[in-house]
């Protein structure tokens, strides 16, 4: 398996990123101006919110339910469809819009002893524990940086012209697919660390407690989808089987989709290692903005991405309630706005044809850096 | 982690039913599901809904709660943490039991009185009604009716003290063991007197308890001077004193002069940190998960060292009962806030909001 590593110098003329066009004071009012957009809304956080997280949680539990009995019924091919159906949007709102986001701190605040962070537990392979570690900390403080974010491609995909060409590349747009599909194991072994693994830099006690944690977490998803309930279906139990199979990979399927167009369409910016040194808090704020790409769509779109189409908003307060980045998407783009930033988004066709199509394309040499949008030129934010 | 309520008293059948189960809600607990049907179902932490809000005074209200499962019996005298959401937030707060612990319908009572710059008791007394959900922590609290009954007693209690007091009363009056019991309450007005009907209809009813009100607005504050003219045979009762810290104080000192402590309860609403006892010597704090070391003064507790240097530390109550903030002391020792008392060995799981570190510790947080 090749490894991510960044090449020195750039091999081409990469656009100017925009971080080095701001001056040092100009980073620093812009980070105390995300601050304030951040605490503004900490400090309204209350009743209105917490209804929500309450009530999604609710309905996924009932779709969870319905879903269940609706393929125990099942002899019928309608109720076969409906209960897949049910089950794979009650798996996608249980590990996008609440496991994601409650394991992110985002309702900590409400300091609720089951809605919170330390406790939660999701319906996916990924134990809680490695997740955080390699999400929450690695990932969400290294964004897009070439070497350190170990998201950047997984480990396994070159995603990124910087990344040197290796031949196992050239099977990149098959395990794409198998990736794609398997979302969830994917994931749970990335969360491993493999490349801290073979670097040694993983102690045998650390690595064996998060085997055994993982194994933990993979037994009880295999017993529950795949022998409890089609056991519990009698002589059903084949269909019930297929049903919970379609299940999972339709919710790998759309996990991986939402996931892939965050940081993989053409508009986000990279960074090495040396543009980032002495990074402020102002600095880290522009990284996560550049880095980061939104996708656009309705309501109902946004909540079962998990609100991941305000990745960039997501990136600049990832501990923020996932049902606030709406409202502050207009603060934020009128920041890009008098900054001369870019608010990087694009419709979900769009976002996900560029990352196929990079996947495509640099699964070969070469390949060069992705045209960029240019500095955000919207209206201007209300206020 | 945030506070959660006591584990409640549930049938082992129950349980091992739920555990059987349990595989087919994974990752959830076929807990998270009966909770949609009826939060009080919950049979990882004891929860209450709000049956009536009754009005004492005008800023005290008796909160009556059903538990959601067998109440645990408290013993009169004893507080009770609970949790309330208020905006969206939880909020955790002891309050004395007011209810006679063997009630036939299993219900217990809070008698909140309001804090204006508090957020529980305005809510409480303001906002909340029948039907809501609280969370039941732990009951604790050693301010209770001693085993076996005294032959007589004292309770001397001021404003919102009066709450362990009713409770105790109630029990006794439930036992018809009020013989020789006498009750000097004081409040500013008769009309700020908690209880008022209820002690007064006690005092008909039973030969052997005298209420004496005092109100304080017109008579003054009760002082240990009072005694010897409003219940001269004090010095023979096993005496019970629930008020301010000042009053508490005063009585203190009287019984200590006289020899007498021993006879003496007394309940403090807020555990004295830090006031009572001397400064220890303070120390250096490594945390070791998040790899921070500061250093912290003998009378700062661990867990305020730790947020001031930035660090998600875990609280609850920070008053040292729902140990919600423990982490593991892996070397070193501590010095409790409460006590002065020099505490730890390695290993010990130890609160971090009642002590500071003497000298230099390792703590797992």
């Amino acid at each position: 398996m090749a490894t991510v590593e960044a090449e020195r110098p750039p091999q081409f003329d990469e656009p100017a990123s925009p971080l080095a066009r701001l001056t040092d004071e100009q980073i620093e009012q812009l980070g105390k101006e995300f601050d304030a957009i951040h605490d503004e809304v900490f400090a309204e956080l209350g009743d209105r919110d917490r209804r929500y997280i309450q009530s999604m949680i609710e309905m996924q539990r009932r779709l969870a339910v319905m879903g269940r009995i609706l393929l125990w019924l099942g002899k019928y091919r309608p109720a076969q469809v409906a209960g897949t159906a049910a089950l794979s949007l009650a798996k996608i709102l249980e590990n996008m819009e609440i496991g994601h986001n409650v394991m992110h701190g985002q309702w900590d605040w409400m300091n609720d002893p089951q809605i919170h962070s330390s406790s939660w537990d999701w319906d996916t392979a990924s134990t809680p524990e490695a997740w955080k570690h390699s999400h929450n900390y690695v990932h969400h403080t290294y964004t897009n940086i070439l070497g350190k974010d170990h998201d950047l491609g997984y480990e396994i995909m070159r995603i990124d012209p910087d990344q040197k060409w290796n031949p196992v590349y050239l099977a990149q747009p098959i395990y794409n697919i198998v990736l794609a599909a398997f979302f969830e194991w994917g994931v749970a072994l990335h969360d491993l660390d493999l490349e801290a693994i073979r670097k040694g830099e993983k102690s045998k006690k650390q690595l064996k407690h998060e085997l055994k944690g993982m194994w933990g977490k993979a037994r009880s998803q295999i017993v529950k989808d795949y022998i409890a309930y089609p056991a519990l279906s009698g002589r059903n139990w084949k269909r019930t089987l297929q049903a919970n199979f379609a299940s999972n990979m339709i919710r790998n399927f759309w996990s991986y989709a939402i996931i892939f167009c965050g940081h993989f369409p053409d508009q986000a910016y990279t960074f090495h290692p040396e543009e980032v040194e002495n990074e402020t808090r102002g600095g880290w704020y522009v990284r996560q903005l550049l880095g980061a790409a939104n996708i656009e769509g309705s309501p109902l779109f946004h909540v079962i991405s998990g609100n991941l189409g305000y990745q960039v908003e997501h990136h600049l307060f990832p501990d923020m309630p996932s049902s606030r980045y709406a409202e502050i998407a207009p603060k934020v783009k009128d920041i890009c706005l008098r900054y001369g930033l870019p608010y990087n988004s694009g419709p979900f066709s769009q976002q996900l044809g560029m990352v196929q199509r990079k996947i495509l394309r640099l699964a070969f040499p070469g390949g060069k850096p992705s045209p960029k949008p240019g500095p955000y030129t919207g209206e201007p934010a209300v206020r | 982690m945030a506070e959660r309520g006591a584990t409640p008293k549930v049938a082992p059948l129950r349980r091992r039913a739920l555990k059987a189960v349990e595989s087919l809600f994974t990752p959830l607990l076929p807990d998270d599901y009966l909770e949609l049907i009826n939060p009080l179902w919950s049979t990882r932490e004891l929860r209450g809904r709000i049956e009536q809000i009754k009005p004492e005074t005008g800023d005290a209200v008796t909160v009556t709660i059903r538990p959601g499962h067998d109440w645990d019996r408290h013993k009169p005298g004893q507080y009770l943490r609970v949790g309330v959401v208020v905006d969206g937030k939880h909020h955790w707060r002891a309050y004395s039991l007011t209810s006679d612990p063997n009630r036939a319908d299993g219900w217990i009572s809070i008698t909140p009185k309001r804090y204006e710059p508090g957020v529980v008791s305005p809510y409480l007394t303001r906002n909340a009604r029948p039907g809501e959900i609280v969370r039941l922590g732990g009951v604790e609290g050693t301010f209770v009716l001693p085993d076996p009954l005294p032959p007589t007693m004292l309770f001397i209690s001021a404003g919102s003290g009066i709450t362990p007091i009713m409770s105790m009363l109630r029990s006794l009056d439930h036992r018809d063991a009020l013989d020789d019991v006498v009750l000097i309450h004081s409040a500013r007005t008769p009309g700020e007197v908690i209880f008022r009907d209820r002690l007064q209809r006690m005092d008909a009813r039973n030969q052997g308890f005298r209420l004496m009100e005092r109100h304080t607005a017109e008579q003054g504050r009760i002082t240990p001077d009072h005694l010897d003219e409003l219940c001269p045979d004090w010095r023979e009762r096993e005496t019970f004193v629930c008020g301010p810290r000042e009053m508490i104080d005063a009585f203190c000192e009287r019984w200590a002069a006289e020899g007498l402590t021993e006879r003496l309860h007394m309940e403090r609403f807020q555990p004295i940190i830090g006031s009572q006892v001397e400064a220890g010597q303070g120390g250096t704090i490594r945390f070791m998960r998040s790899n921070k070391v500061v250093e912290c003064d003998g009378s700062t507790p661990i867990l305020v060292a730790g947020e001031g240097a930035g660090i998600e530390m875990p609280f609850g109550c920070r008053m040292g009962i729902c140990h919600t903030c423990t982490g593991r002391l892996c070397s070193g020792q501590l010095r409790d806030l409460r006590t002065g008392e020099i505490v730890g060995t390695e290993g010990e799981m130890v609160r971090t909001c009642v002590n500071a570190p003497q000298g230099p510790v390792d703590i797992a947080l």
